[in-house]
């Protein structure tokens, strides 16, 4: 039998696929920018419910991966683009696959060191430990001439994926929907896997889980470099989205979005960042055109989401979660 | 006779100016229930969180199967097979109870870091957890959530989980908490089929169930154990009568 949740989520996905091709048949290009938008976020939020909606970890710095991502894009593209040697010598890239590569790799080491300090922390401090550590790296892409500093860096040819022209608008979008795809298949294996039981049983009751002989900090650091791995591919696309990275994509605005997302998709649903993405956006969009404090109606939501709809989107449209 | 399971020996605990655990020597053989008494406020939890891990002594030392085992944590020392049940039932109260059966499985194997196999076909997890669950007279709740099974039953099941951990000694915080008579007539006579498996230490306040299982006694008042000896040595034994079991007469 297929779940009430299985049908919204082919819903959501379907939704999504074809708000993008319709927008391409009645030629409105700036309508697919927006469902590109959508499935990017949505990946980018789909990487941190790894880390909060699994394991309870409320990272307050997820946007330092998700700009690590978008600088790896930006500086592997211009490299590639002026043709200059990198660092020891290393040739830039405008591969797609080898740029996700380098994101997710350079986010997981960044990843593991936040995590192995943060992790031992909970609560706020947790929160303000990954913060702080997004702020420092924040900071040091601002003073950064190399790359743009302030200013960021343009990425002048959308970077490129084999066999596809990446400049179309819908060929675009569709390799970020397939990103977001592949992100959600994660982390539906993982949440089933004995890795996910695990540590889903940490997020539940660590003392519990310590006392059955599973240690919560290495299940913990795990699940937040994965994360970080995931957000930092979603930066990749982002900045090939807008072809231009800045240090704002690493900012705590972003940081807080994300988990904007989560809270108004659904925690530790698997649609829940992609239902959030969508919602966000099409807000954004829509009372955007009304008015520019667009934002206060954003609160207003997240307040009523958080009072009585706690489940958000998913939870609405799907119920609550039910456990085997 | 056999050497002891589990061996605490000159155990120091103090919090501030109080002696939680005042030079407490204490010992575990195989095939035995030995029933840990006291008054409120003795020290039983803090004795009970030393030996479990989660409070680390000023002094002292433990000793699993003839390995000290003082400084492991937690984790650890749940792997090495010290299966412990709560004195506050917290188990992840989300799940089902064959998976938090299944949960104590897969600890046992030692195997929380696979990343694809989907839990609920897996036989090597379903299998031993839906058998101690059948043990414990439970199997037939196994699909509920924990948060609907009833106070008794998540007794129950805390200890599915430490069988299915392999518990080579278990340390059972008051399992008769919170039971009706009949659960727990049903606890005492498994808990006299469960000491051949593994020896028990037992922290209860149910007189007449100490009264019937345990092989000893052992008495703590103020953090000091003031006599061990088996149940007539006890009921005899004067100091005991005035600092404790005179309340009850």
């Amino acid at each position: 039998m297929i779940s009430r949740e299985w049908t919204v989520n082919a819903a959501l996905a379907l939704a999504l696929l074809a708000a993008a091709i319709a927008a391409e048949a009645a030629g409105q290009v700036f309508y697919i920018t927006l469902a590109t938008r959508i499935a990017i976020l949505g990946l980018a939020a789909t990487g941190l419910n790894l880390a909060l909606g699994l394991g309870g970890l409320v990272s307050f710095g997820h946007a330092v991966f998700f700009g690590i991502g978008g600088y790896a894009a930006g500086i592997l593209g211009s490299h590639a683009f002026s043709g200059d040697p990198m660092i020891f010598g290393l040739e830039g890239s405008n591969s797609m696959p080898l740029i996700w590569l380098v994101a997710a790799l350079a986010a997981a080491v960044a990843g593991v060191v936040i995590g192995v300090i943060s992790i031992r922390t909970s609560g706020v401090y947790f929160i303000m430990i990954t913060l702080a550590f997004a702020q420092m790296l924040y900071y040091f892409a601002i003073s950064w001439p190399a790359y743009g500093g302030e200013d960021g860096l343009s990425i002048f040819v959308r970077n490129a994926f084999p066999g596809v022209n990446t400049m179309k608008p819908l060929s675009f979008f569709l390799i970020c929907f397939g990103a977001l795809m592949a992100g959600i298949a994660i982390l539906a294996v993982l949440r089933g896997s004995r890795f996910g039981s695990a540590l889903d049983v940490v997020r539940q009751n660590e003392v519990r889980a310590a006392a059955v002989g599973i240690n919560p900090f290495p299940v913990k650091l795990t699940a937040f470099v994965l994360s970080a791995m995931i957000t930092a591919v979603a930066g990749a696309l982002y900045a090939d989205l807008n072809r231009f990275v800045s240090p704002s994509m690493m900012s705590w605005h972003m940081s807080g979005e994300l988990i904007v997302l989560i809270i108004l998709g659904g925690t530790g649903r698997l649609f829940g960042p992609m239902a959030g993405a969508a919602l966000f956006v099409l807000i954004e969009h829509n009372l955007g055109e009304l008015t520019e404090r667009w934002q206060f109606f954003l609160g207003l939501i997240l307040l009523v989401t958080v009072l009585f709809a706690r489940g958000g989107v998913l939870g609405f449209l799907a119920g609550k979660v039910r456990h085997g | 006779m056999a050497e002891p399971v589990l061996q605490i020996s000159n155990l120091v605990k103090s919090f501030g100016a109080l002696r939680a655990t005042d030079d407490v020597t204490l010992d575990l053989y195989p095939g035995e229930i030995h029933a840990l008494i006291g008054p409120n406020g003795a020290g039983k939890s803090t004795l009970i969180h030393q030996i479990c891990g989660t409070h680390a002594p000023n002094s002292g030392t433990i000793r699993f199967m003839g390995e000290d085992i003082t400084q492991l944590g937690v984790a650890a020392r749940a792997r090495k097979g010290l299966g412990r049940t709560f004195q506050i039932s917290s188990i992840a109260p989300e799940f089902s109870a064959l998976r938090n059966v299944m949960l104590a499985v897969q600890a046992r194997q030692g195997s929380s870091f696979r990343f694809f196999k989907p839990v609920r076909s897996d036989k090597s997890l379903t299998e031993p957890a839906m058998a101690a669950l059948e043990r414990v007279g439970l199997a037939s709740r196994a699909t509920l959530p924990v948060a609907e099974l009833s106070h008794g039953e998540r007794r129950q099941l805390e200890i599915a989980i430490a069988l299915a951990l392999g518990s080579r000694a278990f340390l059972l915080d008051e399992p008769m908490a919170g039971m009706g008579p009949e659960g727990s007539r049903a606890l005492t006579s498994f808990l006299a089929d469960l000491k051949q498996e593994a020896p028990i230490l037992l922290v209860e306040h149910d007189m007449d169930a100490v009264f019937a299982l345990a092989d000893r006694i052992s008495v703590l008042v103020y953090g000091k154990i003031i006599a061990t000896g088996s149940v007539e040595d006890i009921r005899r034994d004067p100091a005991v009568r005035t600092a404790y079991l005179g309340d009850h007469d």
